[in-house]
């Protein structure tokens, strides 16, 4: 049983291109959640939003990359506005209900045979990413090392000695590029939050009839913060796409935004920082769980009879429910969170 | 392009997908169709010849499947081919369930073909001429691999409560077709109804949405299937058996963790995150010790229908429908005439007042959380002997519970009870005039739209929305 490569593969993971969905959804989230405390449990039709207008727009539509772009950002605008519209007047429970019915919505007409022949149906879409990969400054055949850094014919490795990340040629591209959205994303939050804008977002969590009667328009400033999230949503929904190089319905599930509320949870919400650790340590603890446990079956470490490799997605996964509701109860503004910010209740 | 297959990555790689840890699987280099052929109990079905033919019609290799129900034909080169199941070859009563014992395959790497098996046809009519028209929806409702929750998960536990029955007749007249789906609406209705009134009266007694209130249904499904099939019990004992488990779920759900989250002032999002994760704990559980296939029970599987020439109806639904409408309205009755019900009222209605009146609003909520798990385990047993257990069925009826408790009015029994029969009746009538897969979209863009009119739902009073 190999430990040193198990944890080299989760160390890997743990800065790789699906952390990066992780973070980037997480951070919409949190300026949602944490900071406006808006309930959007759709965070994944937002992210469907960006994956399928990307997808469509180029594939279907046969429009450049860069409208593909633009097109999935305006659809997560259109989306927030329709949803916020009818519930942001009401109580937050409603916004909650109401997002998850429409990210349902979302992914069920995206699966609908109906639309197949546009849509792909449940099997997706591909062949949008080329476009995105053709941009990678480096070519395939690039040898090259610096200290612990090298690359070799493309990939990326970065060796520590006892461990090793490797990430293939597109996924390095994947990730420079996602870690550059995220660094400019938490700057232009560090700087809206901390603005009399994010005050006033802050206030409306803590006590939305204070700010209504000191004048402030609540309505808009909730609208405001559901569309930027979601914005963030998309952008996290493109880097998804990009980053498996296809769109499937399926991968948008009401379980996915409640990763998002995991990870936003477990590395603190409304913290600046918070859904990258979260993210970072969610997706290491899946990956450490899951291939430790497929390599101890393997290795007959763990006998079969006691579970079999099939067993260990549903294990993983009832692990992380588990931990997530102890984490809740237990210590619920998660890593640097500030358990006094977090004390908001409905309404 | 035809879409009546379905690309799968390896089956482990299902729960992954949705996390998107897997990259695609298929190897794209090599050409071929394969596939599995299971009946609609998941057993493989074997000795089945499969023909594969190119565009032109000629024959390029005939396969049987093997003991575990696979088949494969390896290709040259890419291209549209058309496989052909021969139905003369297969066991005795199983049919394909979509009438298409041929499909055409656009074949550019190594693709699945998939034949839904099934003991009766849905919706379609046999010999039809094969290969023609839009493959219907419900030729993905067999075809998911075990544990893929992804690919199977259209085919919901609650989605074709009378899909067979309504199959068998489709190409009739309009009329009929309308009340039989009427019919089929009502008693899915009755079923959303029986998990509705614990989630609303749970919402309306402490403010909580549960989001874990549809995998309280799957509970009472599985632990059904625990009594019928792995302990050897009739159908009806392990209904009941499975109804007084979810109700002591219920209670100890409220014993063990809601109850103690009140008492510490969690706040109401907390709790509602936590419901979510509750949530995923039953489900993932269910689906370690379950599996990720859909189960039936060992009784009324293949049941014979009533054939009334304007109605055919299995008995299996009325007598469900007919006893989960005795529960709903002894349930309704039992909250207008006895102290409990009425206590129960008072709290849902103003907590502190009630409890200021003497009533032991701790001991309520109990109740209301064990009656709740009892329901809802029950509405579980119900669907389940229609459609079979699936470790996700709790989580796809939920929606449509939401659904009827905001068209309802949230935190109201009766207001539940209406609107799950309305969302019923019109989840199935839907199917009219929208495609059979898209009607769980109507149900849902209802709600958005109540949202959007009147929050506070039918029977609910405005001043609950703040």
């Amino acid at each position: 049983m190999d430990w040193q490569f198990v944890f080299s593969q989760a160390l890997t993971q743990a800065i790789g291109p699906t952390m990066l969905v992780y973070a980037l959804g997480a951070i919409g989230l949190n300026l949602q959640f944490g900071y406006t405390g808006l309930l959007n449990f759709g965070q994944a039709a937002f992210a469907a939003m960006g994956a399928y207008g990307l997808a469509l727009s180029v594939v279907a539509m046969g429009l450049p990359f860069w409208w593909g772009i633009v097109i999935g950002l305006l659809a997560a605008c259109v989306m927030a506005l329709l949803l916020g519209i009818p519930t942001l007047r009401l109580r937050a429970d409603y916004l909650a209900i109401v997002t998850i019915a429409a990210a349902e919505i979302v992914r069920r007409i995206a699966r609908a045979t109906v639309w197949s022949d546009t849509t792909g149906g449940s099997d997706g879409m591909r062949g949008f990413s080329e476009p995105f990969f053709e941009m990678i400054p480096w070519d395939r055949d690039t040898t090259w090392s610096f200290l612990f850094v090298s690359m070799d014919n493309g990939r990326l490795a970065v060796d520590f000695g006892i461990f090793e990340l490797q990430y293939s040629y597109r996924d390095t591209w994947v990730m420079i590029v996602g870690w550059t959205l995220v660094a400019v994303i938490l700057v232009v939050m560090a700087f809206l939050i901390h603005s009399p804008w994010g005050r006033v977002l802050k206030g409306i969590r803590e006590d939305e009839e204070a700010v209504r009667s000191l004048g402030k328009n609540v309505f808009a400033y909730k609208m405001q913060a559901l569309v930027l999230g979601g914005i963030i949503g998309a952008i996290a929904g493109f880097v998804f796409a990009l980053s498996r190089a296809n769109v499937q319905p399926d991968a948008f599930t009401t379980d996915f935004t409640f990763y998002f509320y995991v990870v936003l949870i477990l590395g603190g919400a409304a913290r600046i920082f918070g859904p990258v650790l979260g993210a970072a340590l969610f997706w290491f603890l899946y990956n450490i769980l899951a291939q430790g446990l497929i390599q101890a079956i393997s290795a007959d470490v763990i006998p079969p009879s006691v579970i079999d490799s099939t067993q260990v997605g549903p294990l993983v996964f009832f692990l992380l429910g588990l931990g997530m509701v102890l984490l809740l109860i237990f210590r619920p503004q998660g890593l640097i969170g500030n358990r006094k910010e977090l004390m908001f209740d409905v309404r | 392009m035809r879409r009546a297959l379905l690309l799968l990555s390896a089956a482990l790689a299902g729960l992954s997908l949705c996390l998107g840890v897997s990259s695609s699987a298929a190897a794209q280099d090599a050409y071929g169709i394969h596939g599995t052929l299971d009946d609609q109990q998941d057993q493989p079905v074997e000795g089945v010849s499969i023909t594969v033919s190119d565009a032109s019609g000629a024959e390029i290799a005939t396969v049987t499947t093997a003991a575990d129900g696979t088949w494969a034909v390896p290709l040259d080169a890419e291209g549209d081919y058309v496989v052909t199941l021969d139905e003369s070859t297969l066991p005795e009563g199983l049919v394909v369930r979509n009438c298409k014992p041929q499909l055409e395959v656009n074949v550019t790497g190594d693709r699945t073909a998939l034949f839904p098996l099934d003991t009766q046809v849905d919706g379609c009519t046999p010999g039809e001429s094969p290969g023609g028209g839009e493959t219907p929806s419900s030729s993905e409702d067999e075809s998911g691999e075990p544990g893929e929750e992804s690919s199977e998960s259209e085919d919901a536990a609650a989605d074709d409560a009378a899909a067979d029955e309504v199959g068998e007749i489709e190409g009739e007249g309009g009329a009929t077709r309308a009340i039989s789906l009427l019919v089929s609406g009502l008693h899915f209705g009755l079923m959303i109804a029986l998990a509705a009134v614990g989630l609303s009266m749970v919402f309306g007694t402490t403010g909580l949405t549960n989001f874990a209130h549809g995998d309280l249904v799957t509970f009472g499904g599985v632990m059904a299937l625990l009594f019928n099939v792995t302990f050897g019990l009739p159908v009806w004992i392990a209904a009941i058996a499975a109804v007084v488990l979810g109700a002591a779920f219920g209670w100890a759900q409220d014993w063990g963790l809601w109850s103690p989250l009140r008492r510490r002032g969690t706040g109401l999002v907390s709790m509602m995150i936590i419901s979510i994760g509750v949530a995923l704990l039953i489900r993932f559980a269910t689906l370690f010790f379950v599996g990720g296939e859909r189960q039936r029970y060992t009784e009324y599987v293949g049941q014979p229908p009533w054939d009334f020439g304007w109605l055919v109806i299995s008995p299996k639904e009325v007598v469900t429908g007919l006893i989960a409408l005795a529960v709903c309205v002894a349930v309704g009755l039992a909250l207008v005439f006895t102290r409990l019900g009425k206590a129960t009222r008072a709290v849902a209605d103003n907590p502190s007042l009630a409890a200021s009146t003497g009533i032991d609003v701790n001991k309520v909520v109990r109740l209301v959380w064990t009656i709740g798990g009892a329901l809802a385990a029950m509405s579980g047993v119900f669907l389940s002997i229609s459609d079979g257990v699936k470790f996700d069925m709790g989580q796809h009826l939920l929606l449509l519970v939401f659904a009827a408790v905001v068209l309802g009015g949230l935190g109201t029994a009766f207001g539940a009870f209406v609107g799950a029969m309305l969302i019923g009746v019109f989840v199935q009538m839907s199917t009219l005039v929208v495609a059979p897969e898209l009607k769980y979209v109507g149900a849902l863009a209802v709600l958005i739209i109540i949202m959007l009119t009147r929050p506070q739902g039918i029977l609910g009073r405005r001043e609950r929305i703040g």
